[in-house]
């Protein structure tokens, strides 16, 4: 099976967002693969293990990106890609990241991609459901479990806590939500056999593209911080006067019940 | 300049879901004195078309197919952009659900346009309209602009208030037609998992656990409260981690956003992640044990205590108020 996982590289869930001169501050951040990817390459190299094939992750990106592409081929991906944008555009929205993906795929052969279903920084979760679309294959956002079976599939997907048992066919895309497996850490033989694996760096000049048919629909004006929250009143006295006097403050004060 | 603006309501299980009208109400801004025009797909949906006139809707379009009976992408994509084609508007809105999330980036594809997703506010008309959307879980916020192309945005439940109800309100009503084929994915079955049926991302008031709720069983007295007060539960990672609840309950970075009225959150430490999830709700009531939790950081009322002991006078007091009033 051709298996591909679509994946991106976000600060690590630990940092804290500075904004300065206008902008996201990422001096000395501490950079991961989006949590959902981790997911998504997971389940790809389960799905290889048990059907045989190949695993390729691709990612757009600037040269930094290589580290955490490493990683996915040191977790048991086979071959890693990266789309360096750098030089050619300033700015990406996910029209032009999904445009970008599409061209790549125009000439693979490609049975499985997987993605996550968001990434934790933009968090649109556009781009696996549009590049499904350009490649005119059907997509399955959100899994939590996947059985494939020749070229069947049967998926769980999760609906806002629901779930709903799903039957469809490869080629195919599917987003991975928690829950779908427990990523493995990279061995250390994964992490030596990792530097000797085939990673490839193409621009959009590789793939015909042309910086005009990738130009944004929507920008970004400005980014800002949420008011920093006070905080707050601890309650004192006997456990059950605090309580009364909670929600007395719920349903008087902050009217919220 | 005003837009034309369709707007997909939702329906669940034979109600149309609050961010319908939330999603209405952004659409009239949106308009800015243009035509608001809602989209009613299904089969046998056609009678809420009223309600969502009652909440701001000029007009309402609907589209009904026996294979439109539960949400496919393939099918509800075929009934949208039939309605677009008909409609040919200048914005489109769609509520930041399950169903929306799924559907929109592939209406976004076929149009080749740009998408908004998760819009909390927006400010200004016309050209000069900004989209405000967290970013980072809701660390962070960004102002987003149109720059080519039409107007598409999807609304976060709870955030932008929907118009007062007026039932005296009229508009018309039309069915289109809509032939739906090659439907590429079957819905073998939907398992309801969430007990009370509020969705944690739509809830007003959300009862959130941590570790400290030590086990499966510790999350009863939380969901007690959560259905007193009409709310839903959530969990924290760790919780989670520990196996005392699903995934699907998780509030984080990794998991659900929710910016409920009242967040009450029991035995949860505060890792920024989790306050990445929670921290933009109107409302935060911390319980813990350790009174240098982070989570009292962002609480807006703090019970230094058990919350086995807290939560139940919680009920109690609650029962009370609500006998009271």
């Amino acid at each position: 099976m051709n298996i591909f996982v679509l994946v991106k590289r976000t600060f690590d869930t630990e940092e804290k967002i500075t904004i300065s001169g206008g902008k996201i501050q990422d001096d000395g951040a501490e950079y991961i693969i989006n949590p959902y990817d981790e997911y998504a390459i997971e389940e790809a190299i389960q799905v290889r293990d048990a059907k045989g094939g190949k695993v390729t992750v691709v990612t757009i990106g600037g040269e930094d990106a290589e580290k955490q592409l490493r990683t996915a081929l040191a977790m048991g991906a086979d071959e890693a890609v990266l789309i360096n944008t750098e030089d050619d555009l300033d700015e990406l929205d996910q029209y032009s990241t999904a445009l970008i993906l599409a061209e790549y795929f125009k000439d693979k052969e490609v049975d499985l991609i997987l993605a996550g279903n968001v990434a934790i920084d933009g968090g649109t979760g556009q781009v696996g459901p549009r590049v499904a679309d350009l490649l005119g294959i059907n997509y399955v956002t959100t899994i939590t479990d996947l059985k494939i079976d020749g070229t069947s599939v049967k998926i769980v997907r999760d609906i806002e806590g629901d779930s709903e048992i799903i039957e469809t066919s490869l080629p195919l895309l599917v987003t991975a939500q928690q829950g779908l497996n427990e990523p493995r850490y990279p061995s250390l033989p994964g992490i030596m056999k990792a530097k000797k694996k085939p990673l490839a760096e193409l621009e959009l000049d590789d793939l015909d593209i042309d910086e005009d048919d990738v130009e944004v629909k929507v920008e970004t004006v400005e980014v800002f911080l949420p008011p920093k929250k006070e905080a707050g009143r601890i309650l004192q006295g006997e456990l059950s006067e605090q309580v009364k006097e909670l929600v007395n403050l719920l349903h008087s004060e902050a009217k919220v019940v | 300049m005003s837009n034309k603006v369709l707007v997909l309501a939702e329906v669940r299980e034979g109600v149309l879901r609050n961010v319908s009208f939330e999603a209405i109400a952004a659409s009239k801004q949106i308009a800015d004195g243009g035509e608001v025009v809602g989209v009613l797909i299904g089969d046998g949906v056609s009678q809420l078309a009223g309600e969502l006139i009652a909440y701001g809707a000029d007009r309402v379009v609907t589209v009904e197919h026996p294979h439109l009976k539960t949400y496919t992408s393939d099918g509800f994509s075929q009934a949208f952009l039939a309605v677009y084609n008909q409609e040919k508007p200048n914005a489109v809105v769609f509520g930041h659900t399950s169903l929306g999330k799924d559907l929109s980036p592939k209406i976004a594809s076929k149009l080749q346009s740009g998408l908004i997703s998760d819009v909390t506010e927006i400010q200004g008309s016309g050209s000069a309209t900004v989209y405000i959307r967290p970013i980072y879980s809701g660390k962070a916020f960004e102002k987003v602009k149109v720059k080519e192309g039409i107007t598409f945005v999807t609304v976060r439940p709870n955030n932008i208030a929907p118009l007062t109800k007026d039932s005296g309100r009229t508009g018309a009503v039309s069915a289109l037609s809509v032939e739906i084929t090659n439907l590429r994915t079957i819905i073998k079955e939907v398992v309801r998992k969430s007990t009370t049926g509020v969705d944690l991302s739509e809830a007003k008031v959300v009862v959130a656990g941590g570790r400290g709720v030590k086990s499966a069983e510790g999350f009863e007295p939380l969901q007690q409260l959560a259905d007193l007060l009409g709310g839903a539960v959530g969990a924290s990672r760790g919780a989670c981690d520990a196996d005392y609840c699903d995934y699907s309950l998780q509030i984080g970075q990794t998991g659900k956003v929710v910016t409920p009225d009242l967040y009450i959150a029991a035995g949860i430490s505060g890792a920024i992640q989790h306050l990445a999830g929670m921290s933009n709700s109107k409302v935060i009531v911390a319980i813990n044990k350790d009174p240098e939790a982070n989570i009292f950081k962002v609480a807006d009322y703090g019970i230094v205590g058990d919350l086995f002991e807290v939560i139940p006078l919680l009920i109690e007091e609650f029962k009370a108020l609500k006998v009271n009033a």
